[in-house]
């Protein structure tokens, strides 16, 4: 149990280091499943979610203005090209038109010519809707141009003719798109007009800025060349060249549908929004192309610059996407994923640690849970054990009172209710002191003793406890111990009898008719009894059925048990049929000594209780050691009793080393056996531990010869081992026949030698059936006053009726009936009687002692005799002067030291346990000090000389106590005190005492 | 008349005998006195012949000095009980090496109310309310128990006295018990 409970501090130790590292964990863990740092995870996920999807977003938007950048200048570049293309080829025609209508006289080129021509050519000018050429007519000139022509000058706006000018710009050659602008005044039209003038000025192509065009929706511009009739001079003075002009050629650029063409040539124009911008005048900007509501997302938009080659006109484009940038799901779903994937982790970090949080308090709180509960159950046996004992104490004061109410005079009512009360009060006194005992085992504090005592004398006493009621049930009830249990051992008797007498009694109280036998064996011997019937058992299995069906019947009251191991046992020991008791035992402990090599001084004892009782139903058999239980709960209304019992008893056997099991069978019977260690005595103690020991079992009837009759081997081996206990040598026979037999052979055989048997033991179950021949063969043996003396008849019965007894009587037996259970000391009682030697020799011991007394074995001997108590030590000095010893006597332990002062003449000391000041343990310690001292003495000066007489001052001293508690007695071995007698003096114990020290032989003959 | 006076005299002392014997037995009979005293008859012997007389008189005065102190201390106001434990273990040891079983009996049950006043953690005890009273009462039991010893007692010694006296064996006795 030692170990158990160290195992249990380890694992203490380790469950606070684990505390340790958990507490260092928890502080993060308490952190993580705070509901707060899920939000703030939850918030942070979010955030950098949104962080992705934005730049995820930027990305895609870069991307899109990457594009859009590149397609707009692309288009602006296409634009300009196409536009520097159609521009080109206007100039190209203008000096075609200066070289045929102007350097040719006369000219080359009429209307036809020109609309012809430009309409053959209009495929390199897809931009332009129509040219047309005018001619710069000064107002001088007017007439004789409206003549040549044959119609007049007309306004732009009302197309009517022109009113008077300085200079006129009349359209004299027209593509045939635009011929209705023929004869129109290019002058009269603002527009017109200004870029007629810059044109001539700078001798390049100028543009208008936009304006809706004559007979169309859209958009253009204007393009016009000077067209000079003659060479100008290389770097021309504007003057220079306002004179050298000749005409203007135009055209008109649809901006609109140019640029439409030309997006349409271009792939993936769909999504792009394009505006073409004449931002001459930067503060307002004019439409060339598209509408400034298609300006849906100028969010992202590009400006390309376009440059159409007038230096005064500055152009630029817009590009944006027309739709909006589509929701980019890529992003959204990466960065949601994310989001989700961030959250699950959170939320499982989050949940995982408030589950560990949880589970680690949970922890704690069963752990302390725990602790509380272990506390409680100690404090609870240990409340018990001061309860229990604090209740004891006032119970005896009742218990004490009760019985000295009883010894008063009282009236018969009076009496009967002390004496219920009484009765009341031991059960209660048995009650706690069970629970007493199972407290104390519980809290640890039983100790157990160590002291001599014999085995067989203790079962003998347990046994006298239940003799009445097996009497009263009919129930047989016997005790075997093997010749190989030495007959003293150490341990502690009153738990070995606590034990037994539980496991009788609760035998006792389940069985009704059949037996109970305690059967005690040495372990090594009950292990190879077993082993010796497993190997048969294998032999074969029929042999084994065989076997066991024979057991069945070979138990002691012929019923079956429920284990049939016992009755192997005693099989064992019916076939060895030595005779000589005490040489067996010898013969056990050296077989003791080698069996248990182990442990040179152990004894393992095999105790099992047999019964046939109403056995234990199995579904209860596992409950059976739990405290309070009972097979069922109508069993405590039968039978009565706690059940606390037998869980005693198991702790007790398991203190003493041991374990205790049980087999049983419903409606058979129940066998439990134990095994328990104990230390075997060293040999020389056993000698005299013997004699205080044993109860005195009168040694008288050495050499006396017995016949047991009984059909039964378990039952004969029974009653053999207590006659062998009383020194008599026993033979069994089967039947009384057999018996007439025996004696028939001494009849005959007149043998000097051989003495006929003095006894004749019968059991009852034998001679009730009838062998009323062999009886009266017997007994008129007996009658007839046969030549030698006939053998003592005695009757072993369980019960017997009045009218068996006189029939017994009538049969022969008048000697004796001996009332089962069978015990040494009562066998040998009656014995006694019967054959009338116990007296007779009683009374010669008794003369020798008073012829020693007289004769002076202590005469002459000085004794000391040390008590307080003045009638005490009268009494024992009286006693001690009877055997001729000289007596002194000491009130106090201080006056005992000073007449033990060495050197004295005392022969022995008796010494009271209990005085005041100075007790009998603390004074013998002294004497035993101051013994020490002297003798040291003494053998140091006789080193000196050859032959050393060892100083030997050792005086006997023996307590006195009126404790006969074995721990006292063992105290005062311990202390060194030799010996004790039992307060109040018994002469004959007294001197017993006394004698063995002065006469061991003369002590050992004469008991 | 002599040989009369003689024959009366051995008649006389018979007769004491037998009175001694029913008188002793009744006394074992009662519990007054157990097989102690049996063992304290059979000390005596030719050498010792007041023995028993010297012994039970020793008895009679311890007891008496015994039970007047025990008064005394249980008089005090406050009591010893350490002191009274003492005194009872005294009596009981005396008492029973007489054989006076009675007495002892009521010793034994006085030194139960002392060993419980004896621990000091005693918080149990209904009887430690009134200590004082059941050590009174104890008191008395055992002073009663002493009387009755004692009246029995010296009657028996002057039974013997006078069986001695008229030139008698004082018979001895068997236990009963």
């Amino acid at each position: 149990m030692g170990e158990k409970r160290q195992g249990c501090q380890m694992m203490a130790v380790r469950g606070n280091e684990a505390e340790g590292t958990e507490r260092r964990h928890s502080a993060l863990l308490t952190y993580c499943s705070n509901r707060g740092v899920l939000g703030i995870s939850i918030l942070l996920m979010l955030f950098l979610s949104k962080n992705i999807y934005d730049h995820m977003d930027d990305e895609q938007q870069k991307r899109r203005k990457e594009v859009l950048v590149g397609m707009c200048d692309q288009r602006a570049r296409m634009l300009q090209d196409q536009f520097s293309v159609s521009v080109n080829h206007v100039h190209a025609l203008a000096i075609l038109v200066s070289t045929f209508h102007f350097y040719k006289n006369p000219s080359a080129i009429d209307q036809e010519t020109f609309a012809e021509y430009t309409a053959r050519t209009a495929f390199e000018r897809p931009l332009l809707s129509g040219v047309a050429y005018a001619q710069r007519i000064l107002n001088s000139e007017r007439e004789e141009f409206e003549r040549q022509h044959g119609w007049i000058i007309r306004t732009m706006d009302e197309e009517e003719p022109s009113p008077i000018r300085d200079e006129y710009a009349p359209v004299i050659f027209s593509q045939e798109t635009v011929s209705y602008i023929e004869s129109l005044d290019m002058m009269s039209g603002e527009e017109d007009r200004e870029n007629i003038l810059r044109a001539r000025a700078t001798g390049k192509a100028v543009l208008t800025s936009p304006f809706r065009l004559l007979n169309s929706h859209h958009l253009g511009v204007v393009l016009t060349f000077p067209v000079y009739n003659s060479k100008l001079p290389p770097n021309p003075t504007v003057q220079e060249r306002i004179e050298a002009t000749a005409g203007y050629l135009g055209g008109a650029f649809d901006v609109e549908s140019l640029v439409e063409n030309l997006l349409g040539q271009l792939s993936g124009n769909q999504g792009i929004a394009v505006i073409v911008y004449d931002v001459t005048n930067s503060s307002d900007r004019l439409i060339m192309y598209g509408h400034q509501s298609l300006e849906s997302d100028m969010s992202l938009k590009h400006v390309s610059r376009l440059n159409f080659g007038d230096p005064f006109r500055r152009h630029e484009m817009i590009c944006g996407y027309l739709q909006e940038a589509p929701t980019s799901w890529i992003a959204l779903t990466t960065s949601f994923f994310v989001f989700v994937i961030g959250i699950l982790v959170a939320y499982m970090i989050y949940s995982a640690a408030i589950h560990i949080v949880k589970v680690e308090d949970d922890f704690r709180k069963m752990q302390d849970l725990k602790s509380q509960a272990e506390a409680a159950d100690i404090a609870k046996s240990q409340f018990l054990a001061t309860v229990s004992h604090e209740i004891r104490t006032p119970m005896n004061g009742i218990l004490g009172m009760l019985q000295l109410l009883l010894d008063t005079e009282l009236s018969s009512a009076q009496k009967d209710y002390a004496q219920t009360a009484e009765a009341c009060g031991e059960v209660l006194i048995t009650l706690i002191n069970e629970v007493l005992d199972r407290a104390k085992i519980e809290a640890r504090r039983l100790e157990l003793e160590a002291v001599p005592f014999d085995v067989r004398s203790i079962l003998d006493d347990v046994l006298s406890l239940f003799s009445e009621k097996s009497r009263q049930k009919g129930v047989e009830l016997a005790v075997f111990v093997s010749d190989e249990v030495p007959e003293v051992v150490v341990g502690d008797p009153g738990r070995f009898r606590q034990v037994i007498t539980n496991l009788v009694g609760n035998s006792v109280k389940f069985t009704e008719q059949g037996h109970i036998f305690v059967q005690v064996l040495l372990a090594a011997q009950a292990k190879s009894v077993m082993d010796a019937k497993t190997e048969i058992c294998m032999n074969g299995e029929s042999e084994c059925k065989v076997q066991s069906c024979i057991r069945q019947c070979n138990t002691l009251s012929g019923r079956q048990a429920a284990d049939d191991r016992s009755s192997w046992v005693t099989d064992k020991h019916l076939d060895d049929e030595s005779g000589d008791a005490s040489s067996t035992v010898m013969n056990g402990d050296a077989s003791t000594t080698v069996m248990n090599g182990d442990a040179s001084h152990g004894v393992t004892l095999m105790v099992s209780v047999e019964d046939t009782g109403i056995g234990i139903p199995e579904q209860a058999q596992k409950r059976v050691f739990t405290p309070f239980m009972q097979a069922d709960s109508s069993t405590s209304r039968n039978y009565g009793g706690t059940g606390i019992g037998l869980s005693i008893s198991k702790c007790l056997v398991e203190l003493m080393g041991g374990q205790m099991d049980f087999k049983s069978r419903p409606q058979i019977g129940s066998t439990f056996f134990f095994a328990v260690k104990f230390q075997s005595c060293e040999n020389n103690l056993i000698v005299n531990l013997k004699k205080s020991l044993s109860d005195d079992l009168p040694n008288s009837f050495k050499g006396i010869k017995a016949v047991i009759v009984d059909g039964k081997p378990v039952r004969a081996a029974v009653t053999k081992y207590h006659l062998k206990r009383i020194g008599i040598q026993a033979q069994t026979v089967g039947s009384i026949a057999k018996a007439v037999a025996v004696f028939g052979k001494y009849g005959s055989l007149i043998s000097r030698d051989e003495k006929p048997p003095d006894v004749l033991l019968v059991e009852k179950d034998l001679w009730i059936p009838g062998e009323e021949y062999d009886m009266m063969q017997l007994s008129s043996w007996r009658k007839n006053g046969h030549l030698y003396k006939l053998p003592k008849m005695v009757l072993l019965a369980t019960n017997i009726t009045v009218a068996e007894c006189e029939k017994a009587k009538v049969a022969g037996f008048e000697d004796t009936v001996i009332m089962k259970p069978l015990r040494a000391s009562m066998v040998a009682a009656c014995l006694q009687q019967v054959l009338g030697i116990g007296k007779k020799r009683q009374h010669g011991k008794e003369l020798l002692n008073r012829s020693i007394g007289k004769s002076g074995l202590l005469s002459g001997k000085k004794f000391l005799v040390v008590d307080d108590n003045v009638v005490n030590r009268r009494v024992a000095a009286g006693a001690l002067k009877k055997f001729g010893a000289e007596v002194h006597c000491a009130s106090s332990g201080q006056e005992a030291l000073k007449l033990l002062q060495i050197p004295h003449e005392f022969s022995a000391c008796f010494m009271d346990i209990q005085m005041p000041e100075m007790d009998g343990f603390q004074a013998t310690t002294l004497i035993r000090e101051m013994e020490r001292r002297a003798n040291a003495h003494v053998n140091r000066e006789c080193t000196t000389e050859g032959e050393a007489r060892k100083g030997e001052w050792h005086i006997p001293i023996l307590a006195m106590t009126a404790d006969v508690i074995h721990a006292t007695l063992e105290k005062c071995l311990k202390i060194g005190m030799d010996g004790y007698v039992s307060k109040p003096f018994q002469e004959k114990s007294l001197y017993e005492a006394v004698a063995k020290f002065f006469e061991p032989k003369e002590t050992i003959n004469s008991s | 008349m002599e040989i009369g006076g003689e024959y009366l005299e051995i008649l006389g002392s018979s007769i004491l005998m037998t009175d001694y014997l029913e008188y002793s037995n009744a006394l074992f009979r009662e519990g007054l006195l157990d097989g102690q005293f049996i063992q304290l008859q059979m000390l005596r012997d030719d050498s010792n012949p007041d023995f028993v007389v010297e012994v039970v008189t020793l008895f009679f005065e311890d007891s008496q000095r015994i039970l007047n102190e025990l008064s005394k201390t249980l008089d005090e106001q406050n009591v010893d009980f350490k002191k009274i434990d003492a005194n009872v273990h005294q009596l009981k040891g005396s008492s029973s090496s007489i054989g006076a079983q009675r007495v002892r009996n009521a010793c034994i049950a006085f030194r139960s109310f002392c060993d419980a006043q004896d621990v000091e953690s005693y918080g149990f005890c209904f009887f430690v309310l009134f200590p004082d009273q059941m050590c009174l009462r104890c008191l008395q039991q055992v002073k009663q128990e002493y009387l009755l010893v004692k009246n029995k007692l010296e009657a028996l010694l002057r039974l013997e006295q006078q069986i001695v006296a008229a030139g008698g064996v004082v018979p001895t006795l068997n236990d009963v018990s």
